[in-house]
Formats: structure tokens, C-alpha cells, sequence
């Protein structure tokens, strides 16, 4: 598919008119870039490990890594699906040595982990490196993407518990990605000028089609999205279906009570509010990510009416200890009056 | 049937109500004869008696039907005294009356916040530029609003002078304003197997169309002296936490794509890159780097996380393919479409959107039995390339269950596909690229609902 490129380029001359025609005309627009400046940004490393720094890293030193800086939110083995699908598991010794991951033809794990999809292993090492850990990203060192990459791989069994990961073997474990076989590049989906794989025809009267419904949105989804209602405009040649109501009733305008808004509405505006100031990248309504779920919190606090004062400041100071040795950092990006009343909505129940 | 249409025409305080919908329909649709006029004339006459010989008739129905529309025979507050001065909002906001539209969230997609998306509301927007506060958005490590001043932009990798620019020295350049669609590879990802959810918004949502202004890529590369030999595939990356890469080919580079700081008009939206974002024509909109810090030149593709873990489509037989970013032919009517409700039989405009991601749309066609009969709706200018185009048909609604579709033709005569087609090849779990005719569905309420019919 990366054919056609260099015959597009032979041609190519820029066209623009009303534009100086030659480069060193922009004078005084730009300067050069320093060495240490494309030191400090050009951190990418491609699939032939070119940009990959030297260095080392154990899977003993990654387990302890991970275990301080990763597993909160990946769990301890990368099984975890609280934050993100599960990075480890689905392959097998086959498929490192077959370089396919059988799993994803036969489709027997329906969900598919990190290590069954990725076929280039600087694809893990170059962004652990620049985006991990999510709330901390560009906080490791060389080593330590060298260590907990090894420490991965040791649980997907590619290596052995022993092993260390450097900048000299690791095109070596490449050879040993389980998916590494996995990819193809023959689709027609890079290029502009790329061929289509589904080839319709604009048949206009009488079509071959089986005007039956194949598949409906199951009653159950009708208003998992909230009220369609109050998602449309309230004029014009349509208005939005009442899916607080079932469809039978929907016809019937609105019941009184059901779907207002006025009671609905302030929950989601506080979900809203603690989503937006990120609080959920930590904290689940009813489940532990990096910190405890809201309603674990509520129910340690629910009988200490003078909770909300102390809670206010420990969210803005941020700290550690009274759940575990994670620490949430200072919220100092969030107004007081804001944080006092998410507290005062994670005490309730947070809903 | 009549009655039901009956009872969905009493969401509206329609001042028309004296006239029984179905008359409403036959004169809509036949126009006014003599004898029609005469019923009319006489359903006034009842109309009035009625008004006559019961006082709260008068008050209720009497002022619509008789003297006429209260909105019209009373004058309004806003009529008859003085409104707001200037700069009361000095960044002007929507009527307050518009508060339904908004982007969403669709729940359960993802797990955290920050590495989400957010629908924009198809459904209630007009013509083809998506106001900026609509805009879709897709964080992968949340967003960031960055000081411009403090922003820097370098190109380095197989080029003569790698090089640094400031906003500053950005914003002095020849730039360029053009006006393109943008579509997250995964939109409509959640209906490759089944219906899945209730709305246009959260079914075709993660596209946008917006006249951006920059500075054309190929002149910064041409200023850097990009090595023309071996210059074969650029990396493109974000300067936020996640640091965001993709590859993109030499040739798109030199072809369309633009350094952007423009949007509508005014500054890119901080959730949309601010200060500066890389606009990739036709492409999927992750490649479209937002908070962009860094283009390298090279001469192998990068295997990114988002081009080696995501944004690959799975095959039936296990195999991923990789790369993929042009974004295919496709259509949808917004407007009926699911989770709104007709308000009665009779005129409606069919109106709708078509993109290509390989160049102007050519035709769009409409059918409302499912697919067997189609009718070739108006597309609205402008339509131009690798931009979302309007169109619009005229429907007139019998009050009888029908099935919508539209299916759009671009300039290469690709044909927009239904899923079926697309299944045959693509199976039903590659996530991405789905670009399949859309059907919703007329029930004899009134209410569209998403099915699938092919
Ligand atoms: C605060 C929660 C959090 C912590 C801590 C964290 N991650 Fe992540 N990680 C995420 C999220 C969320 C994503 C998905 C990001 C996205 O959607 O782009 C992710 C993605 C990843 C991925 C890519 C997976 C894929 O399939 O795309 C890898 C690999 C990864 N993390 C490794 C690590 C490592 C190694 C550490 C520790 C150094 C770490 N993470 C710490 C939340 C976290
Ligand atoms: C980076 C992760 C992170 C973020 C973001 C975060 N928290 Fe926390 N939070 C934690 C951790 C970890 C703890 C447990 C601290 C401890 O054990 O003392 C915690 C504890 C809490 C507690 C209980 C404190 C106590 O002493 O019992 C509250 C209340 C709370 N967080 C609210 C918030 C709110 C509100 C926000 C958003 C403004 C927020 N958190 C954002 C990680 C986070």
C-alpha cells in the first residue's frame, strides 16, 4: 500500500500563488532548533527500535514499579478492567511461536488485551515511556520503562522472570511478540487513490432488500442515554421521544412525575462537575481505582456530620494514609466552593 | 391510526387544531377545493358556536381558534418593553431556549472521563459547520488549556534545517482557510453487530466540519528543506500528557493538510488544540494531533500506540489491518431521525449530511421503504472536497410506518454500502470504519427508532 508514494512525490512541485515561491524567503520567521532541544522533545521509537535510548531494566525492578505506579489502576497482573481494558493475557506459547495470536481469529476471548493486538514492542516501551503512568506521564526513567516493559512481558511469558531487558536484546524479544505475525498492511484505507474492499451499486427502484427490521435498540438501551427528550430542540418540525417512559406510553405525552427534570438534573451536574475536575480517573462511584470508590467514602464518613470541613481541606492539600499508601495529589485546579460541594455530594451518595 | 396521530399532534399547542388532522393532510397535500373550503368554513362556524355557549371554551380554545393566537393577539413582554444593551454578554452565548443541545457522553463506552469522547448533537444542528462549542471531542489523557505564548512548534528528522517556530512566527506566514468534516475512525463503531443506541448523536456524533485556518504543512516542510528523497512518512505529536503520535504519508502531507490555529473564525477551542492542532483533509481525526509540538520527518512508518494497538481493524480471520485512515463515502438523515417524534402526518423536510474522505460528494439518494425505492435528494451548496455537505428532500408522511435511509455517491462513484456489504468483507468486530447506510425507523406514533434493514 506504501507504493504509489514515490511516484506521487517525483512530480511534486508547490503551487501557490500569491506566495514566495522559494523556502528561504520566510527570512526572519522561525530559527533553528538546538540539539538539545530535539534531544528533550524527539523521544519516539520506532518499530526498528531507531530513537530507542540505551539502558536496562530487570523484571524484578519492574514488578516494583508496577506494583508502586501501575497497578492501582492496571491491577497487579494487568488483568484489571476498572480503567482500561486488560493489558496482559489471552496468548499462549503457540502464539509466540506462530507470531499469530490464535484468540483473535477464533475469537474465544472476547476481550482483546494489549499484548493479543500489539505486534511491535517499541510500540509498548515508546509510550509507557511518554504517556505512563496516566496521571503522571514522562515520570520514569529509560530504566524503569525498560523494567516494567520486561516485567509485562515476563507475565505474558515472552520472557523468563529472570530476565533483563535492554536496548541490546530487545530485538531479539521482538522476535518473540506473540502477535508480531498479526498485521497486514494490503487495504486500500492509507492511500486517497486506495482501492475499496466493498464495491456497492445505486440500484433506484425495486432493490433487492428484505425491508424487515434485522435489529432494533433494545428496550433496555431506550433510555440508557438519559431523556431523548431533553436532548432535541423544544420546536420545530420535531420534537425528542419521552424515553422515560416505555414506547407504548410514549405517545400518550407526558406522564406527570416521571422523566421531569428538575430532580433528575442535579446528580448528573455533580457527576458533571467531578468528572470534569478529574476526580473520576481515581475515584469510581461504587468502585476503587487509584483512590476509594465515593461510596466507600460516604459510608466511613456517614455518621460525622463534621466530615465535609476536614474532607474540603484533604482534597485541596491533597495526602495519603487514611485508605492506603496511594496518594491523592493537591486539587488545587478546583475552586473551594466546588470541591465543598462535591463532598457534600459524594457524602450523600454520590449517584 | 387516526386517532394515535391525533394524540401525537397534542404536544403542540397547535392553533390549527380546529381543523381534523386528517382534512390537514388532505389539504396539504391536495390543496384547497371548493368543497374542502366549505367543511372549513363550517368547522370555524362549530368552532365559534361553541366558543358562544361556554365561557372557559372561550378562554381555552376560543383566543387560538376564533380571535386568533395569543402569542399574536397579546402582545409579549418582549414587545412592549426595553431589552438588554450591548455587551451584556460580552462572548455571546445560545438562547437559553437551546439548552437541550448539547455534546454527550455515551455511558458505559468508556471507564474514565479523561480518555472519552463526546457526541455532538447531530440531530438539532443546520447546514454543515458544527458551532464550535458542539464540537465532538476525544481526549486520550484529558485536556489542557496552553498558553499560546508559551507554545513552541518544531520540525526535525530528514530535513536540511530542523527548526522552531513560536505562535508568533506562525500566525506571520501565508495561511490558508478551508472548511473540512472530521470523523473519529471508531464513529459509529458500536453498530458493526447490532442497534446499540438510541440517537443520531450518539450513533454518528464523533464528526464535526469546521473552516480551519493555518498555514499549509507543505510550506513549513518546504522551509525546513524536508529531504525530498527519503521524506517518505511524517510522525505528528501532541504536546499533552499522552503525547499523542501518528504516522502520516509525505504524499497527504504535501497534498492538504494544514498547521491550524483557526476555527469558525476565531481561535481553535482549547478541547480542540489549542494553540494548534494538524488538520489532515479526509483522514480519521486522531491523526489530527491536537496540542501539536513536533513534526518528524522519516522514512518508515512510526507503529504508534493508536496505529499498533488502536485504530486497527480486526479482519474475520484474526488479522489486523494497519494504517487505516482514509474515512470511506457516508450519509445519515439528522433530521427525522431516531428518538425524535413526528408531530403529525404530513410536508416534512428530510435533511441530512454526506462526507467523503477522497474528495466532494456527487449524490445522495434517499429512500423511506427501506432501501428498494430511492428518490435523489438536493445537496446544498457549497460541496466541496473532503467537507461535510446538506442535503435535503421533500417527504411527505401518510401516517403509515416507513423506513429512512440515505445513501451518498462521492466523486470517485463509490457507492455508499449497507452493512451487510460491509460485513461480508469486514466482519462484524473490526470496530472502525464503519460507514453502512443508517435506517430509522417510522413507527405509526410518530417516533423513529434505530434499526437495521438491508
Ligand atoms: C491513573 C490510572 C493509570 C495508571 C496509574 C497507569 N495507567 Fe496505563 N493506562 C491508563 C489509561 C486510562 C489508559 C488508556 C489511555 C488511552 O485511552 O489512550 C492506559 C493505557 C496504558 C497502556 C496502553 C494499553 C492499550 O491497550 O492501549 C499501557 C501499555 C499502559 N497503560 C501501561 C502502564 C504502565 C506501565 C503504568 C505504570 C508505569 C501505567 N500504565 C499506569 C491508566 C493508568
Ligand atoms: C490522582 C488520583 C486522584 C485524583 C485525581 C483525586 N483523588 Fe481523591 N483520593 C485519591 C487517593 C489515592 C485517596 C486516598 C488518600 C488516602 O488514603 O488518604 C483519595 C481520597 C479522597 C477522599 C477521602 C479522603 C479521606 O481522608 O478520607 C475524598 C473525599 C476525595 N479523595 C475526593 C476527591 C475529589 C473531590 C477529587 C476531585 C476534585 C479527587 N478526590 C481527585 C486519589 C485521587
Amino acid at each position: 500500500m506504501f507504493k504509489c508514494i514515490n511516484s506521487a512525490l517525483a512530480g511534486f512541485v508547490i503551487v501557490m500563488s500569491g506566495t514566495v515561491a522559494h523556502a528561504d524567503a520566510y527570512s526572519n520567521v522561525g530559527r533553528a532548533a538546538t540539539a538539545q532541544e530535539i534531544a528533550a522533545w524527539d523521544i519516539d521509537v520506532r518499530p526498528d527500535f531507531k530513537g530507542l535510548p540505551a539502558g536496562s531494566g530487570s523484571v524484578a525492578r519492574g514488578q516494583e514499579i508496577w506494583e508502586g505506579r501501575c497497578a492501582s489502576c492496571h491491577g497487579t497482573f494487568g488483568e484489571s478492567n476498572e480503567v482500561f481494558t486488560p493489558l496482559i493475557g489471552g496468548t499462549t506459547s503457540e502464539d509466540i511461536q506462530s507470531g499469530h495470536v490464535a484468540a483473535l481469529a477464533s475469537n474465544k476471548q472476547p476481550q482483546k488485551t494489549t499484548i493479543m493486538k500489539v505486534a511491535t514492542l517499541s510500540t509498548l516501551w515508546d509510550y509507557i515511556h511518554r504517556a505512563m503512568p496516566w496521571t503522571a506521564p514522562k515520570s520514569l526513567s529509560n530504566d524503569d520503562v525498560f523494567a516494567v516493559v520486561a516485567y509485562l512481558l515476563s507475565l505474558a511469558e515472552i520472557v523468563p522472570e529472570n530476565f533483563t531487558l535492554t536496548d541490546q536484546n530487545i530485538a531479539e524479544i521482538q522476535k518473540r511478540m506473540p502477535n508480531r505475525n498479526g498485521m497486514t498492511q494490503e487495504h486500500g484505507l492509507w492511500d486517497v487513490k486506495g482501492k475499496p474492499d466493498v464495491r456497492s451499486v445505486a440500484c433506484m427502484q425495486g432493490c433487492n432488500v428484505q425491508p424487515h427490521i434485522r435489529s432494533s435498540l433494545p428496550d433496555a438501551a431506550r433510555n440508557a442515554h438519559g431523556n431523548i427528550r431533553q436532548q432535541n430542540r423544544a420546536v420545530g418540525p420535531v420534537r425528542g421521544v419521552d424515553t422515560s417512559t416505555t414506547a407504548e406510553n410514549s405517545t400518550h405525552g407526558n406522564k406527570s412525575g416521571q422523566g421531569t427534570p428538575s430532580n433528575a438534573m442535579t446528580d448528573p451536574d455533580m457527576r458533571g462537575l467531578a468528572k470534569q475536575n478529574n476526580c473520576l480517573a481515581c475515584h469510581g462511584l461504587q468502585n476503587r481505582i487509584v483512590g476509594p470508590g465515593f461510596n466507600e467514602i460516604a459510608n466511613r464518613y456517614k455518621a460525622e456530620p463534621a466530615a465535609v470541613a476536614k474532607l474540603v481541606e484533604k482534597v485541596k492539600n491533597g495526602g495519603s494514609g487514611s485508605w492506603g499508601s496511594s496518594a491523592m495529589p493537591a486539587q488545587r485546579h478546583v475552586g473551594e466552593e466546588e470541591i465543598k460541594s462535591l463532598i457534600k455530594w459524594i457524602l450523600a451518595g454520590a449517584k | 391510526m387516526a386517532s394515535e396521530v391525533k394524540t401525537v399532534g397534542r404536544i403542540l399547542p397547535a392553533p390549527e387544531n380546529f381543523v381534523d388532522s386528517e382534512l390537514a393532510h388532505e389539504i396539504t397535500t391536495q390543496g384547497l377545493n371548493e368543497s374542502r373550503r366549505g367543511f372549513l368554513l363550517k368547522s370555524f362556524a362549530a368552532a365559534s358556536a361553541a366558543l358562544a355557549s361556554s365561557a372557559a371554551a372561550a378562554e381555552t380554545i376560543g383566543k387560538k381558534v376564533l380571535g386568533g393566537d395569543p402569542n399574536i393577539l397579546t402582545l409579549p413582554e418582549h414587545s412592549t418593553t426595553l431589552g438588554k444593551p450591548v455587551v451584556t454578554n460580552p462572548y455571546g452565548m445560545p438562547s437559553r431556549f437551546e439548552a437541550n443541545l448539547q455534546r454527550r457522553e455515551s455511558p458505559g463506552l468508556t471507564r474514565v472521563s479523561a480518555a472519552s469522547v463526546s457526541f455532538a448533537p447531530l440531530q438539532g444542528l443546520f447546514g454543515i459547520i458544527t458551532p464550535s462549542g458542539l464540537h465532538f471531542e476525544r481526549h486520550h489523557q484529558g485536556w489542557h488549556d496552553i498558553d499560546p505564548a508559551q507554545h513552541r512548534f518544531m520540525i526535525n528528522g530528514l530535513v536540511k534545517n530542523p527548526k522552531v517556530y513560536t505562535m508568533d512566527d506562525l500566525m506571520r506566514l501565508p495561511s490558508v482557510s478551508r472548511m473540512h468534516f472530521i470523523e473519529c475512525g471508531a464513529n459509529t463503531a458500536m453498530e458493526w453487530g447490532n442497534v446499540a443506541v438510541p440517537t443520531v448523536q450518539y450513533s454518528h456524533g464523533m464528526l464535526s466540519c469546521s473552516e480551519f485556518t493555518g498555514v499549509p504543512l507543505s510550506v513549513l516542510l518546504e522551509d525546513c528543506g524536508y529531504d525530498k528523497k527519503n521524506g517518505k512518512y511524517l510522525l505528528a505529536e501532541g504536546g499533552d500528557g499522552s503525547s499523542m503520535t501518528r504516522t502520516i504519508s509525505i504524499d497527504r502531507a504535501l497534498d492538504d493538510v494544514i498547521v491550524a490555529w483557526g476555527m469558525n473564525g476565531e481561535m481553535l477551542r482549547p478541547e480542540n488544540g489549542y494553540p494548534l492542532r494538524l488538520v489532515v483533509p479526509g483522514v480519521q481525526g486522531v491523526s489530527w494531533v491536537k496540542w501539536l509540538r513536533r513534526i518528524e520527518v522519516g522514512d518508515k512508518p512510526y507503529g504508534t500506540k493508536d496505529e499498533a494497538i488502536h485504530y486497527i481493524d480486526v479482519m474475520p480471520n484474526g488479522q489486523y489491518r494497519q494504517y487505516t485512515s482514509i474515512q470511506e463515502c457516508k450519509s445519515v438523515i439528522t433530521s427525522p431521525s431516531a428518538g425524535q417524534m413526528l408531530l403529525d402526518k404530513g410536508f416534512y423536510n428530510i435533511t441530512g449530511l454526506a462526507w467523503s474522505g477522497r474528495g466532494k460528494i456527487k449524490r445522495v439518494d434517499v429512500s423511506a421503504d427501506g432501501g428498494k425505492n430511492w428518490r435523489t435528494a438536493r445537496l446544498e451548496t457549497p460541496v466541496l472536497s473532503k467537507c461535510l455537505t446538506r442535503f435535503n428532500i421533500d417527504w411527505v408522511w401518510d401516517g403509515s410506518p416507513a423506513i429512512l435511509q440515505s445513501r451518498a455517491i462521492d466523486e470517485t462513484d463509490y457507492v455508499q454500502p449497507r452493512i451487510n456489504e460491509l460485513r461480508e468483507v469486514r466482519g462484524t468486530r473490526s470496530i472502525y470504519h464503519n460507514n453502512a447506510i443508517q435506517s430509522w425507523k417510522v413507527a405509526e406514533s410518530g417516533e423513529l427508532s434505530n434499526v437495521q434493514v438491508y
